[in-house]
């Protein structure tokens, strides 16, 4: 479904991405793990267009179409959908309309209601989005768009940070309902980054990665990879990545 | 209406303006053409509406309203004004009357070459009056608007006054308005302005007094060719006295400056002022001011100004969720016009809606 192929990105003319390659299959999801910095971030929002992050080299390719140059929302039309870590609050643009224009493609309209009773976003509908709402709110906001946008490629950028208790069992839900886990034939795909890694109690994922300088360091099952994170640190953990391979 | 006036032609402009023709859906009336009244009406009791012509020949009192809180020296417009020849509206809510259903003033520019107008608006102690005033001109005028305006808020009354302009392009605007607001009174003034203009020039002023409170909310776009120089100010003269002045301003080619000045003069009193600007285009330019002036300790002024083209990262985030980036840009400036005008009918606050609507579709 998704094809990275030697992407490099730039940021503010800084080299963040170096010849990042990645391939995953239909119905599959993939973790992204990594220390901050490491370029998490940029290789999602390179995925979805966000036209700061400038690609200097390399491909990306969608269902086996070269979209390394096109406009975000052709992106969106193509099926893929991106829950943001910091998404910017727009004065006057009430989260409703962006729920319209989310589901406007889908075709989800008359399922707006209900999926913010779920998420529990029903209060926010009428307020401009994101304006002061919650670090949880936030996040139930944008797995709420995602849901109504119901994408293909799933792109999850820390949907479980700064989440509580109470609502990490609502998120995690809901993802797996978007990604279908629950399905033995599954259609979406994702890719989730995650530092507490609470999320993966939810969502069992199929494969973990490293990202470490810009670059991938380890592939491997994302509960070992995440407890060998916990034991011993990146440098640890990529040890013991290294040593496994050879 | 008298001289069997044809208002077929100017129709179309007067409701461009947001004037309502449907009798059902005003208070009263009032329509001036040049320097000549053509029509005033009042339909609600409690309610006047007439000429200021009119009124000086009906009240010997009115005359002692004339240049009470403006000052005829100010400047050149002002001393003009104060001709022989000048008309303009005079509205007035009786003590205690609930005058809810606005009341409509139109002042329309078509041959002279200097409109003057002189309006004395009075809400007298404990009434409730709604004002909506529309000025536009002929497309093919040529010339000068001077509109000076003074407001009566008496003890306990609420008065909101609500201005959609509606220029051509050679046409100069220079309102001179100015607003007494005594104890425990409200005045709300709502100014929009749309179209293209020449020029306009204004900085109407509030007396607040004891408990009182002043909002002005302003949605101003200055197209191509247009320079906007508009402020608000707010007078706080006794304890207790409330100001807010927003703005929300949009250069698409054209020159702004947003003025804002909130003077303190007295202890206890409490003022924001909020002016934003966006520039949708290389060529406008935007200037904020925002001014506080505190003459007394303990009191609470406040300022935020900002003035900014669209973030790339909101254009993103809402093409990230299908947009195209026409639309994207098109939902931000909508959201960004839009203000929350608080204590409005809901007439009224529907008539605002669309107009600023009519404006994003300019855009």
């Amino acid at each position: 479904m998704l094809r990275i192929v030697n992407l490099s990105v730039e940021v503010d003319g800084k080299r963040i991405l170096k010849n990042v390659n990645l391939y995953i299959k239909k119905g599959e999801t993939f973790v992204l793990f990594g220390p901050n910095g490491s370029g998490k971030s940029t290789l999602l929002n390179a995925i979805m267009g966000n036209p700061n992050y400038k690609i200097v080299g390399g491909r990306i390719i969608f269902k086996k179409r070269d979209i390394t140059n096109l406009p975000p929302d052709e992106r969106v039309k193509l099926g893929i959908g991106m829950a943001f870590q910091h998404p910017p609050k727009i004065n006057g643009v009430k989260l409703i309309d962006v729920l319209k224009y989310c589901a406007r493609l889908s075709g989800r309209e008359n399922m707006i209601e209900d999926l913010a009773k779920k998420l529990r976003m029903t209060e926010h509908l009428n307020r401009s989005v994101n304006m002061g709402f919650s670090g949880g709110e936030v996040k139930r906001s944008e797995i709420l768009q995602l849901m109504l946008m119901n994408p293909e490629l799933v792109l999850l950028d820390e949907p479980d940070s700064g989440v509580d208790l109470e609502n990490i069992a609502i998120v995690g839900e809901a993802i797996r309902e978007i990604l279908e886990r629950d399905k033995d034939e599954r259609e979406k795909s994702g890719i989730i980054i995650t530092h507490q890694g609470h999320i993966l109690d939810y969502v069992s994922a199929d494969y973990g990665v490293i990202l470490y300088n810009g670059q991938i360091a380890c592939v491997g099952d994302p509960r070992d990879i995440l407890s060998q994170i916990r034991k011993s640190g990146y440098e640890g953990c990529l040890e013991k990545c290294l040593k496994d391979m050879i | 209406m008298s001289e069997g006036y044809d208002l077929d032609i100017e129709k179309e402009k007067l409701r461009e303006v947001g004037v309502e023709l449907d009798p059902s859906k005003r208070s009263g009336t009032f329509l001036q053409k040049d320097q000549e009244a053509k029509m005033f009406a009042t339909f609600q009791e409690g309610l006047e509406v007439m000429s200021i012509r009119e009124a000086m020949r009906k009240y010997d009192w009115v005359k002692d309203y004339f240049w009470k809180i403006l000052n005829r020296e100010q400047d050149e417009f002002t001393k003009a004004a104060d001709s022989e020849d000048v008309n303009g509206y005079f509205i007035r809510a009786l003590p205690n009357a609930k005058i809810e259903i606005p009341v409509e003033a139109c002042l329309y520019l078509h041959k002279v070459k200097k409109q003057k107008v002189h309006n004395i608006i009075i809400a007298e102690e404990g009434s409730e009056l709604n004002i909506i005033t529309g000025c536009t001109s002929h497309p093919s005028a040529v010339g000068m608007h001077i509109g000076v305006s003074e407001f009566f808020v008496k003890k306990n009354a609420k008065l909101t006054f609500t201005m959609i302009h509606s220029w051509h392009n050679n046409i100069e605007v220079r309102p001179r308005s100015a607003a007494l607001v005594e104890e425990n009174a409200t005045f709300i003034s709502n100014y929009i302005l749309m179209n293209p203009v020449k020029l306009v020039q204004a900085y109407p002023t509030a007396y607040v007094h004891r408990d009182a409170k002043a909002i002005f909310s302003s949605v101003i776009v200055a197209l191509d060719g247009s320079t906007v120089d508009l402020g608000s100010r707010a007078v706080l003269r006794e304890p207790g006295a409330v100001a807010e002045i927003i703005s929300r301003t949009i250069s698409k080619g054209g020159k702004v400056i947003a003025r804002g000045q909130i003077i303190g003069e007295a202890e206890g009193v409490k003022g924001h002022l909020e002016c934003k600007g966006l520039i949708l285009s290389e060529k406008g330019d935007i200037t904020a001011i925002p001014e506080l002036i505190a003459k007394k300790p303990n009191l609470e002024l406040s300022h935020e100004a900002a003035i900014g083209k669209i973030a790339e990262e909101e254009i993103f985030y809402l093409m990230s969720r299908g947009l195209s980036r026409d639309e994207a840009v098109s939902a931000i400036v909508r959201g960004f016009m839009e203000i929350e005008i608080k204590g409005l009918p809901e007439m009224l606050k529907m008539t605002i809606e669309k107009a600023i609507e009519e404006m994003r579709d300019a855009l």
